[in-house]
């Protein structure tokens, strides 16, 4: 018993620029559940990739009982029991229970012929959907199924694997208080079995309930480890944050007064029973926190026009607006620099020229027909501009780095009038120089008037770029916070929804944040 | 507007025809390549109509039985109700186009798949063609004529002479057919909407990656129906051509396959089903190459049922040797990517 289930020794990974995971080491014990905590981007996930043996980590050692390995491979973390709940849930939605759970592994019957032996695959399931406690058999189709019942399904298929350690990340994001309250249930029988479990969350209120350990992690490092009798809110909060923030803050130039944006009562179909009212001014930047799935892209879809809204209104300079697709958002003069540019934002194998060209394409033809003379002459000024670090603009967008990249996206839109320019997460993905040359056009932006709303997850960007910050917690805005009172402290105590639930355009009593 | 992919088919081309007219002299005679011309002619408008949906990422599997249906529809109106045929071309063409709204619409607007609504719809204009005649062949009866609309559709013209002798010289007697023609003019159209136009820019941006077209603010469903429209309507303009040069049509058979072969010219001109890549010029050299073929077998004395099979043998091979060339640019480009970002 006193060789731990597994052991990570000084676990070092780096990707070009960026340290991910920097001497971390991590032991869990049998039965023991750890809690591994962190802000986005902390190196939670790399983390995870390398104990499920996606990743392989540039040094250090992973022991599983007592063997030792510079690295795991899919298949050693198979043999040595560990197995994930992942936040996605990888199941087959057209199949049933027991199916699912043998995936790849079905007993077979009729000799030559190879059939499925579903019979006994549902009398194999049913002892491990006994022990979960399950309310539904083995014969369930897994589409009938709540998010709750499928999740319960994977630790199922864990189990019936011999899983020794269950990784959950972020279980309980989509649950309801009772369903939550199963899962930690099923979580306390797991360790009475022997069973690990490695509990990622962002909920620190479940990480405080059923963690024996608690691991935080910020930076790709390890900044400390709880005890049980150790564990707090106000403790993994005062971790997970605390690093010096470079002041990168510009203020701005003038003042600009009124409303630009004006959203009320919107309501999207990701949180249907939250609405949100946010107000962004002229000449101002807005940050949008919250933590990954708090609602936030959401909001950013609605308003451009891509997903419909369920209630709510919304105003630009003054006016109502009825958007119903990102076309008419874009007549409105409101424009979104998408998270996912690849997808979403540019054509990768066509030129730079015709990338920014296209969203105003009727102002680079006569009659109908592209000028393409003064196609290219405003991508050349465009260039010239933002600084794009590319030899010719009839280059393809998909040959330059990604700082290049978003700022050609960022070129679409400045060819143009914009009067409110969304950002989700302008600068991720994206080397240091580049993100200050975006920081810098923000700011020079915001300077001629335009209101900008900008989403992102990364701390320092959103204390160090923002005028003031709107907080996100699961679907609404759980505070407005003046630049008085930034600090990694308030938003993230905003973020996990720590302050009592406020969807006003207040902020919500500093003084309580402070005593912590 | 002509890219290296088209190069490549052309020197195809003139590879094969120098072969065929080493093997039978045949091949170059004036009556032969005049021919041959006008059925590029038919079954290029069919092509390049067909590019244009291809291009959308989607597929118009109906364009044969949409030159059945008014093929009949044109012959019928001339013919029997005696509309002036100047009219009754504006209703085909018309009628085409609806057509292509509502397999557009059905594939924008309700989400189904073109490959799934297309495939109705040719069974559907198949079927209403057929009870139209009341499954009998129609045409024109005897001493009904109509100059000038045959001499436009069906007609040839000596072409090349005259230019010739203007200058001295004796030209080559070839007739052209009006066909050809009629494909240059549409070629050069639909080249310069796909290559220079703004509507083209949209095509190929929504082919290539719908979504970011959308959130760059084109109404991609009105567009995607716009494909789908001309597609249907340059179907109604080859359905005039090809009833008239067949002059009798039988509705169960007339026009089959040929959404087929357009669709082979496509990917053979360098089309990709996913959408968002081919040129006008490929698609036209891709109906050449086809069509060259299908001579080929005639004069080589190949049984002709094994048309097909020679079609489809190209074809592959073409496709095959584009993956391969594609590949490798696909590699060296990843070089040039490597090289480029250099050691930073």
């Amino acid at each position: 018993m006193n060789v731990p289930l597994l052991e990570l020794i000084d676990i070092r990974k780096t990707y070009p620029g960026v340290v991910a995971l920097d001497s971390v080491s991590l032991s869990v014990a049998r039965g023991e559940v750890v809690g591994l905590v962190g802000e986005n981007g902390a190196g939670k996930s790399t983390l995870m990739k390398v104990l499920g043996g996606v990743l392989a980590p540039d040094s250090g050692t992973i022991r599983t009982e007592g063997t030792e390995r510079g690295a795991l491979t899919v298949k050693d973390a198979l043999a040595a029991g560990i197995a994930f709940v992942h936040q996605e849930l990888n199941l087959f939605d057209n199949l049933d229970v027991a199916a699912n759970v043998f995936i790849g592994r079905e007993m077979l019957t009729g000799g030559m012929l190879k059939l499925v032996d579903s019979k006994a695959l549902r009398k194999r399931v049913q002892p491990f959907l006994d022990r979960l406690g399950c309310d539904f058999g083995p014969d369930a189709m897994v589409e009938h199924l709540s998010l709750a019942q499928r999740q319960l399904v994977e630790i199922a298929k864990a189990l019936s694997l011999n899983a020794r350690l269950v990784i959950m990340d972020e279980p309980t994001s989509s649950l309801t208080i009772t369903e939550t309250e199963r899962l930690l249930r099923v979580i306390a029988g797991l360790k009475s079995d022997g069973v690990s479990v490695i509990f990622i969350s962002h909920r620190l209120h479940e990480v405080e309930r059923c963690a024996d350990r608690v691991v935080v992690l910020r930076d790709g490092k390890v900044v400390g480890a709880l005890e049980r009798a150790h564990v707090a809110h106000a403790t993994m909060i005062r971790m997970m944050i605390g690093r010096d923030l470079k002041d990168i803050y510009i203020p701005p130039a003038g003042l600009h007064d009124g409303a630009a944006l004006e959203v009320a009562g919107l309501r999207t179909s990701c949180y249907p029973e939250h609405a949100v009212d946010l107000i962004v001014r002229r000449g101002e930047i807005l940050g949008l926190a919250g933590l990954v799935g708090s609602g936030r892209t959401e909001v950013a879809r609605a308003l451009f026009g891509i997903d419909r809204p369920l209630a709510g209104s919304v105003r630009i300079d003054g006016a109502a607006v009825a958007v119903d697709s990102p076309r008419s958002a874009i007549e409105q003069g409101l424009y979104l620099v998408p998270e996912d540019r690849k997808r979403s934002g540019l054509l990768l194998d066509v030129s730079i020229a015709e990338n920014i060209s296209l969203p105003n394409l009727r102002a680079f033809a006569r009659r109908s027909i592209v000028t393409v003379d003064a196609e290219l002459e405003n991508a050349e000024r465009q260039k010239q501009n933002l600084s794009i670090r590319t030899p010719k603009v009839t280059t393809a967008v998909g040959l330059l780095s990604g700082g290049n990249q978003q700022k050609v996206v960022l070129a679409k839109w400045l060819s143009m009038s914009p009067r409110v320019i969304i950002f989700d997460e302008p600068t991720r993905g994206i080397d240091v120089g580049s993100k200050n040359d975006i920081y810098t056009l923000l700011r020079s932006l915001a300077d001629s008037g335009v209101a900008i709303l900008m989403i992102s997850s990364d701390m320092e960007e959103v204390i160090g770029v923002c005028d003031r910050i709107a907080v996100m917690h699961e679907g609404r805005i759980s505070g407005v916070l003046e630049r008085p009172h930034f600090s990694e402290h308030n938003v993230l105590r905003l973020a996990v929804g720590a302050s009592p639930a406020s969807s006003e355009q207040t902020d919500p009593v500093p003084e309580a944040v402070r005593a912590v | 507007m002509l890219f290296k992919k088209d190069l490549g088919l052309l020197v195809l081309i003139l590879v094969v025809g120098t072969v065929v007219a080493i093997i039978n002299p045949r091949f170059v005679l004036p009556a032969n390549i005049s021919n041959t011309a006008n059925q590029i002619g038919l079954f290029g408008i069919i092509a390049v109509a067909q590019a244009f949906v291809v291009l959308t990422g989607g597929i118009d599997l109906s364009v044969g039985a949409v030159v059945a249906l008014l093929g009949v529809l044109f012959i019928d109106l001339i013919v029997n109700l005696q509309v002036h045929w100047v009219a009754a071309a504006m209703i085909v063409v018309a009628a085409g186009m609806l057509m292509g709204w509502i397999h557009g619409a059905l594939v924008t607007k309700v989400g189904l798949q073109p490959f799934v609504v297309t495939l109705c719809a040719l069974l559907i204009y198949r079927g209403a063609a057929r009870y139209y005649t009341k499954d009998a062949t129609v045409g024109f009866g005897f001493g009904e004529s109509f100059p000038t609309l045959e001499w436009l559709t069906a007609g040839r013209s000596e072409i090349f002479a005259p230019i010739a002798r203007l200058f001295g010289h004796d030209g080559p007697t070839i007739a052209v057919p009006h066909t050809m023609i009629a494909l240059i003019a549409i070629t050069l159209v639909a080249g310069v909407v796909l290559h220079r136009s703004v509507l083209g820019r949209y095509l190929f941006a929504i082919g290539k990656n719908e979504e970011a077209a959308r959130y760059s603010g084109i109404a991609t469903a009105r567009i995607t129906i716009a494909a789908y429209v001309i597609c249907c309507g340059l179907a109604g303009v080859a359905a005039i051509f090809m009833a008239m040069y067949t002059r009798s049509i039988a509705p169960a058979v007339h026009g089959n396959f040929y959404e087929l072969y357009a669709i082979a010219a496509a990917v053979l001109g360098g089309f990709s089903l996913r959408g968002g890549e081919g040129s006008i010029i490929g698609v036209v050299l891709g109906t050449i190459l086809l069509q060259i073929l299908q001579n080929l077998v005639n004069l080589l004395g190949i049984p002709s049922s094994l048309n097909f099979a020679v079609m489809g043998s190209v074809i592959l091979i073409g496709v095959l040797a584009d993956q391969q060339f594609s590949r490798y640019r696909e590699r060296s480009l990843a070089r040039a990517v490597r090289q480029s970002r250099g050691p930073s």
